[in-house]
């Protein structure tokens, strides 16, 4: 359950709409659901206003979803309060959350954490610069844990030091790769799986 | 008894090749698909119970069986709909991932053959929204799948009228638990409901309704072409078919993997995750099926079977048969408090034992990793466990005790030492 509370009133736009190109994107997704349960959109609608608001949802813009899907605001404001993907309030360029649950734990996540503060210089719960740091529950990459999750994108295989690798290059303005930091293509073992032989690729070029 | 490749599902669970349309159909996915929509609605559910596939999503109901509740005729022309649950969330599972990001066409064309054999007209795929480059890859191939006419109006030109959605979850473990997710997907807050009725007479929209999850989808396509009995004859009785295992934490080579169902446990780790770091003589315990299911310490694990049955047996259970591996520098204590804390982070706040039982266990179990506490009040945390277990709408109150009851269960002993020597420092 989030328990984020909305940003401070001198925070706030005074007001929010989509823009033409959203109102575009907003007829597509209703399609998606009965013409008499356009409510169904509202997860995605609020997403979309994220998206274009700078990775927060100020309460003009659930309140514009409210009145385009024809729901009462304190609904809206609900949903928004339940899920954890909706920022209530300003977060840096560089949304990080870091994976706390005990699978990411057992394979080193404390060290990730402390990589982050290093070289973020926020802790979980903090923004330093371009970088949100938050902890947050398993995100469903535990095979190749520890993982962060920054905006959309998953980075997995960390220790400290590919972590720090990591943040550097986006302070860079780089585009790291995203996936594992070590050399694996997905779940499969790091020495080479022992099933599939037929569909195995060819071998991986050495390592430089 | 290892599983052969040639009875291998999921050829794409690397990533090796193409997640795209031309890729999947060389893999031979939509391969003659309007044949198996032909077989029609009622040998779909014949040759879906004759496998014996019991649900992947961590229950694991009978799947023909739980098709079969579907009504055979509409009242008042209400559609049926199959929602997918990839809402996947369980501490230690990452299967339905590699499916929804390398093989999300035999994902779709499951979901096809699953409709007919429960006479559902559309589908909803509810993926959690931190998948969000697994979900844009099963949009891409949904949209690929209608360009070619497999899904839509007269899919695969078998005459039948199919769509197929895609919708993004925004962060709640909860909307994984079948009720809460259809609640979600009607725009509401992810709060579990109450059964009956149960979704198979009032689901989405208040619609005939079944909920499966994705890997139970993506088997049903290789079922039906190879048949029934080839998937009951991997496995042993009332546990078969082949299934995907999540081996993480203290491993050499964490990895997901596809194996006979009932395979040892011991086997699956040394076979695929390159054993225990340190040896098997350093295994301290393993939670078998992702994070809800009790512990079990080594001396189980030399020989537990992982089945439903075979693990049901040792008192915890399959699960989403997500291993959980520590090794003995794990903290066990705090590796349990972890799990308190996740729940209690999860929980929805709809019924009392779960929304304040979680964050008892939470701060009692903290207290005790440090050893404040006193040797009665594991018998109290016990207790409490019992009183949530089984007093709430939804399973997730039970989910929450039995990591909890695992470690009383099986290391409390260890709880015992450290209160023992807390009290010592202290005095």
């Amino acid at each position: 359950m989030s328990l984020g509370m909305p940003a401070a009133a001198e925070v706030q736009p005074a007001s929010f709409a989509f823009s033409a190109e959203n109102r575009a994107r907003v007829e597509v997704i209703l399609k998606r659901y009965p013409q008499d349960r356009p409510e169904s959109a509202v997860l995605p609608l609020l997403d979309l206003a994220q998206r274009q608001h700078d990775n927060w949802l100020p309460v003009a813009a659930m309140d514009h979803v409210a009145e385009l899907l024809g729901m009462p605001p304190i609904k809206v404001y609900e949903v928004a309060s339940f899920y954890t993907m909706f920022n209530k309030a300003p977060v840096g360029r560089h949304l990080v959350q870091i994976c706390r649950t005990t699978p990411c734990w057992l394979c080193g996540s404390d060290e990730v954490t402390r990589a982050l503060k290093d070289a973020t210089g926020a802790a979980p719960g903090e923004t330093s610069g371009d970088f949100t740091v938050v902890e947050v529950e398993c995100l469903g990459a535990c095979v190749n844990a520890p993982v962060v999750q920054i905006n959309d994108d998953f980075y997995e295989d960390l220790d400290y030091d590919s972590t720090v690798a990591l943040v550097e290059a986006l302070k860079r303005g780089e585009t790291p790769a995203i996936g594992s930091q070590t050399r694996r293509r997905g779940g499969e073992p790091a020495g080479g799986a022992k099933t599939l032989a037929a569909a195995r690729p060819p071998a991986a070029p050495p390592a430089s | 008894m290892q599983l052969k490749d040639e009875d291998r599902i999921f050829t794409n669970l690397y990533g090796w090749h193409g997640a795209d349309l031309k890729s999947a159909q060389a893999r031979g996915i939509w391969d003659n698909t309007s044949a198996l929509v032909a077989l029609g609605r009622d040998k779909i559910v014949e040759e879906v119970k004759e496998s014996g596939l019991r649900g992947r999503g961590g229950a694991g109901f009978p799947t023909g069986m739980k098709w079969s509740f579907m009504p055979k005729e509409s009242r008042d022309d209400r559609p049926s709909y199959l929602v997918i649950n990839a809402d996947e969330s369980e501490p230690g599972t990452c299967k339905d991932r590699d499916i929804l990001r390398y093989e999300p066409h035999r994902l779709l064309e499951g979901a096809l053959l699953s409709g007919v054999g429960m006479g559902a007209s559309a589908c909803y795929i509810y993926i959690r929204g931190e998948f969000y480059n697994e979900g844009t890859a099963v949009d891409r191939a949904i949209a690929e799948a209608y360009d070619a006419g497999l899904l839509g109006k007269n899919a695969c030109g078998s005459g039948y009228d199919y769509d197929v959605y895609l919708h993004r979850g925004a962060g709640a473990y909860i909307c994984g638990e079948e009720t809460a997710l259809l609640e979600s997907l009607e725009g509401k807050k992810g709060q579990p409901r109450n059964k009956p009725p149960f979704p198979a007479q009032a689901g989405l929209y208040g619609c005939p309704t079944t909920v499966n999850n994705v890997e139970t989808i993506a088997v049903v396509p290789e079922i039906l072409r190879r048949g029934g009995a080839w998937f009951d004859g991997i496995g042993r009785p009332r546990n078969t078919g082949t299934k995907i295992f999540c081996i993480s934490g203290h491993v050499e080579q964490p990895c997901n993997v596809e194996e006979t169902m009932g395979i040892p446990l011991k086997e699956l780790i040394e076979r695929h995750a390159g054993g225990v770091r340190g040896g098997w003589e350093n295994l301290l315990g393993i939670v078998p099926g992702g994070s809800s299911v009790p512990v079990i310490p080594k001396d189980i694990c030399d020989t537990v079977l992982m089945d439903f049955d075979s693990l049901k047996e040792v008192h915890t259970g399959l699960g989403t048969a997500a291993v959980i591996v520590m090794d003995k520098s794990t903290d066990i204590v705090e590796a349990i408090v972890r799990l308190a804390h996740f729940y209690m982070h999860e929980s929805c706040g709809q019924c009392t034992p779960c929304r304040e039982g979680t964050g008892w266990m939470w701060r009692v179990l903290k207290r005790m990793a440090v050893g404040r506490a006193s040797i009665d009040e594991i018998d109290t945390l016990y207790q409490v466990t019992k009183q949530i277990e089984g007093h709430t709408i939804c399973a997730l109150g039970d989910a929450a005790a039995w990591p909890v009851q695992g470690l009383i269960r099986h290391f409390r002993p260890e709880l015992e030492r450290r209160i023992l020597a807390y009290r010592k420092q202290a005095a």
